[in-house]
C-alpha cells in the first residue's frame, strides 16, 4: 500500500479541532501550554458546548490564549480571573465559564481570588497551569518553583529559609467544602494526554449539572524555555522531580477528598 | 486478520521540531529532519513510514497540532 | 430615605443585572440595604459580597464585559484598590458604574466626609489616558436619580462611570421620590444591545473578545485616539450643572456634593449683604463644566471660590477654565471636619477683599 492510498480524507482520525484556530501558536517549542489549549477545545466541541462557553485569560504566557481559541473570551488582569469568572457565572449561571492560569496568576498575586472563588464553589473549571517558573516574565521564580531549582530570581536555587516552601495550592483548595473536583494531570505522554482530556471533560459534565461546586484542574507542565533544557529532558526532569512534589492523580472527586499521599 | 497501515501528515511550516512526536511514537516513525522550514526548525517527518501504525500518539502530544493522522485497515 | 439606601433601591429599580462589593464605612449600608430587599427573588438582581474591593471591580469588569449592568460601590481606600480594575474596565471600553462615597485621607484616614478623591477620580486614578465620566449628587434624590442616569451614559458611551458621592450624602436622611422599576433585561436583549458582550459565540460567527491588551504600537495608539475623540464627545455633550443666583453675579461659588449644599446658605447670606454671589453646582466633574465658568465671566463675573472639603483639587480645573480671565482661590477644611456657611462666607470676603485690593 502507497503513503498515496492511505493518506485520504475518509481515512483521517485525528486531525485538529476547528475551536482552536489555524494561527501558528506562539508558545516556545515543546510547551505544555499547545496541549492543554488542544485538548481543551477539544472537549468543548465534542460536549458541544462551545457556542455557551465563555473562557478568561490570564496574564502570562497565555495571556495571548484569546488569539487562537475560538470561543468568546475575556482578559483578565494578573490573578483576578476567578473574579471575572464570578462575575460572569452569577449573571449567566447556564453558560460555562473556565479560568486558564499560570503558577503566578493563580498561587501569588491571585490567591485571594482562587481561595475564595473556590471557597464560594462557583460552578466553574479552574485551569491551573504548573510549570514552576515565571514565563512570560523572563524565568523567575514562582510560588510553586521546586525547592533548590535556579531561576533569574533564586540564581543559587530556590532556599526555603528566606524563600518559602513550593507552594502546594491545589493541595489546600482540595480542603474547601465547596470544591467538588481536583486533579493535577500532565500532558508530556500520550497516556498522560489522554487522562488528561478525561479530567477536563468530566469538570465539564460536572458544570452541565449546574450544582453549586468548583473543578479545579492542575496541569504539570514543562517550561523547557526556562528550566533551559530540552523539550524532551525537560519532560525527562519533570518526569524525575516534579512529580515527587506535584503527584500526579485525582486529589477530590463529588466533594470527597481522595486518598492523598501528600494531604496524609 | 486485519491489520493496519497509518502515516501521518506534518504540518512543516508551523511544526517547531520540539521532537515529543519522535520521543512519542513507539515504532520509530518520526525523526527531526535535516532541512529547515520558514521559522528555523527542523520539522518531523515520516523517517520510517512503513512502521506507522495511525496510532495518533504523535499528534496527541504535539503542542501545535500540525500533525494529522491517517489509518486504513489492511485485509490479507 | 438615607442616601445610601436610596442609591441601593434605585440599583433595583434601574434594572441592574449584578452588584459585587465589600464593606467599608461608610457606605456599607448600600450593601446591607441590597442584600436584605434581596432582590433575586423579585429581580433577579445578584448581590455577592466579596472577598476583597480588588474582587469586586473585577467580578464587575466580567459580568460588565458579558453585557450586563454591573456595579460595586466602596469608600476611598476602597476605591484605591479598584483604579487597577476601573484601567482595565476603561481600556476594554466596558459599561459599569462605581460609587465612591468619599471619606478623610490619604490612607485609613477617617470615617468622616471629604472630597480628596476628586484628583483619583477625574485626573484618572489608574494608570492610562482614560476618563471616568463622573457624577457628583447633591441631595438624597441625587443619589436616586444618578443611579439610572450613571448607567445610561455607562453603556451609551462604553465606559465606566462613577458617582461620586461623600460621607455626609451618604448618611443623611431625606425625602426622596423614586422612580418606577425598569424591568432587567433578558439575556437575548443583553445580546442585541450589546453585540460586543461575549455571551458564547454561535459556529460561524465572529467571536467577541474583551480586552485591553493592544501590543502593537501603531494599534494601542490607534485604539487611545478612538477613546480621546469619545471623550472629547462625552465633554461636547454630556456637561451638567446647576446654576443658582448666577444671573448678575460678580463672585461665584463653585463646589459639588455635601459643600455645595452648605454653599447654598453662603450664598444667601452673602446675598442678603448685597454682595452679588452665585454657586455654579457641577453635577457632572468629569466632564467639567468649563464652559459654563467661561459664560459667568463673560457675563461679568470676576472671581470664583472653589468650595471643596480637601487641600484643593477642583481649583485646579476652573483655574484652568478661567484661563487667567478671573480671579480663581479655594477654600476647605479636610480630615472630615466641615465648613459652616459662615466659615465659608468670612473666605469668601476675605477672597474678594483680597481680589478687589490687586485693582
Amino acid at each position: 500500500m502507497e503513503l498515496k492510498d492511505i493518506i485520504k480524507e475518509e481515512n483521517c482520525v485525528f486531525k485538529k479541532t476547528q475551536l482552536l484556530n489555524d494561527k501558528p501558536l506562539s508558545y516556545c517549542p515543546g510547551c505544555g501550554h499547545g496541549v492543554v489549549h488542544r485538548i481543551l477545545m477539544e472537549v468543548l466541541e465534542e460536549l458541544g458546548i462551545d457556542e455557551q462557553t465563555i473562557g478568561i485569560a490570564p496574564v502570562g504566557c497565555a495571556v495571548m490564549a484569546y488569539e487562537f481559541m475560538e470561543i468568546d473570551m475575556q482578559e483578565a488582569a494578573h490573578g483576578r480571573a476567578p473574579a471575572l469568572a464570578t462575575g460572569i457565572k452569577r449573571v449567566y449561571p447556564n453558560k460555562y465559564v473556565f479560568t486558564y492560569q499560570g503558577d503566578g496568576d493563580l498561587a501569588a498575586i491571585g490567591t485571594a481570588e482562587t481561595m475564595h472563588c473556590c471557597n464560594r464553589g462557583e460552578n466553574i473549571l479552574i485551569i491551573f497551569i504548573n510549570n514552576g517558573i515565571y514565563g512570560m516574565t523572563g524565568g523567575q521564580m514562582a510560588p510553586t518553583t521546586l525547592e533548590g531549582a535556579k531561576t533569574s530570581t533564586c540564581p543559587y536555587g530556590r532556599d526555603t529559609s528566606t524563600m518559602g516552601f513550593p507552594l502546594r495550592i491545589t493541595e489546600l483548595i482540595a480542603q474547601l467544602p465547596a470544591v467538588r473536583y481536583v486533579t493535577r494531570q500532565s500532558v508530556h505522554t500520550p497516556i498522560a494526554v489522554r487522562k488528561a482530556k478525561a479530567a477536563i471533560k468530566k469538570a465539564f459534565e460536572y458544570q452541565a449539572e449546574g450544582k453549586q461546586g468548583t473543578c479545579f484542574i492542575e496541569f504539570c507542565t514543562n517550561c523547557n524555555s526556562g528550566w533551559k533544557l530540552s523539550p524532551v529532558q525537560a519532560n525527562k526532569w519533570m518526569e524525575e522531580n516534579t512529580f515527587k512534589y506535584y503527584v500526579p492523580g485525582d486529589i477530590k472527586d463529588n466533594f470527597k477528598l481522595l486518598k492523598n499521599p501528600v494531604i496524609e | 486478520m486485519a491489520k493496519v497501515k497509518g502515516a501521518v501528515v506534518v504540518d512543516e511550516n508551523k511544526c517547531k521540531g520540539c521532537g515529543l512526536c519522535v520521543e512519542a511514537c513507539n515504532f520509530d516513525v518520526l525523526q527531526l529532519s535535516q532541512k529547515v522550514n520558514l521559522k528555523g526548525y527542523n520539522p518531523a517527518f515520516m523517517f520510517n513510514p512503513d512502521n506507522c501504525t495511525g496510532c495518533t500518539n504523535c499528534a496527541t502530544v504535539c503542542p501545535d497540532a500540525v500533525i494529522t493522522v491517517y489509518r486504513v485497515k489492511v485485509n490479507n | 430615605m438615607k442616601g445610601n439606601e436610596a442609591l441601593a433601591e434605585a440599583a433595583i429599580r434601574a434594572g441592574v443585572d449584578a452588584y459585587y462589593g465589600y464593606p467599608i464605612t461608610p457606605q456599607s449600608e448600600v450593601m446591607e440595604y441590597l442584600m436584605k430587599a434581596n432582590p433575586i427573588a423579585s429581580t433577579g438582581m445578584v448581590v455577592l459580597q466579596a472577598e476583597s474591593e480588588v474582587a469586586s471591580i473585577n467580578m464587575v469588569y466580567g459580568a460588565a464585559g458579558a453585557g450586563k449592568m454591573a456595579m460595586t460601590s466602596s469608600s476611598s481606600p476602597g476605591v484605591s484598590l479598584m483604579q487597577e480594575g476601573i484601567s482595565y474596565i476603561a481600556g476594554a471600553e466596558l459599561p459599569c458604574v462605581v460609587v465612591n462615597v468619599v471619606r478623610g485621607g490619604p490612607g485609613l484616614g477617617t470615617i468622616q466626609p471629604s472630597q480628596a478623591d476628586y484628583f483619583q477620580t477625574v485626573k484618572g486614578g489608574g494608570h492610562g489616558d482614560y476618563k471616568l465620566i463622573t457624577l457628583a449628587p447633591a441631595s438624597v434624590q441625587e443619589m436616586a436619580d444618578f443611579m439610572k442616569l450613571a448607567f445610561d451614559l455607562a453603556f451609551k458611551y462604553r465606559n465606566p462611570a462613577m458617582i461620586l458621592s461623600d460621607g455626609a450624602i451618604g448618611q443623611m436622611m431625606e425625602k426622596v421620590e423614586l422612580f418606577d422599576p425598569i424591568p432587567r433585561r433578558t439575556d437575548e436583549e443583553v445580546a442585541q444591545q450589546c453585540p460586543w458582550a461575549t455571551t458564547g459565540r454561535k459556529r460561524g460567527t465572529q467571536k467577541r473578545v474583551i480586552t485591553s491588551l493592544r501590543l502593537v504600537a501603531s494599534v494601542q495608539e490607534e485604539f487611545n485616539i478612538k477613546l480621546q475623540k469619545k471623550y472629547q464627545e462625552i465633554q461636547e455633550k454630556e456637561v451638567r450643572a446647576e446654576l443658582i443666583n448666577c444671573d448678575d453675579a460678580e463672585y461665584v461659588i463653585v463646589a459639588y456634593g455635601s459643600s455645595a449644599r452648605t454653599s447654598m446658605k453662603t450664598v444667601e447670606m452673602a446675598r442678603k449683604d448685597g454682595l452679588k454671589v452665585g454657586l455654579l453646582r457641577p453635577q457632572t466633574l468629569w466632564p467639567f463644566p468649563s464652559k459654563q465658568i467661561e459664560n459667568l465671566i463673560e457675563k461679568g463675573a470676576k472671581g470664583f471660590l472653589s468650595v471643596e472639603m480637601s487641600a484643593g483639587q477642583m481649583i485646579e480645573d476652573i483655574r484652568l477654565a478661567v484661563n487667567g480671565k478671573a480671579e480663581a482661590a479655594h477654600y476647605g477644611r479636610m480630615g472630615g471636619v466641615i465648613a459652616s456657611p459662615a466659615d465659608i462666607y468670612q473666605a469668601l470676603k476675605m477672597y474678594v477683599k483680597q481680589w478687589n485690593s490687586k485693582i
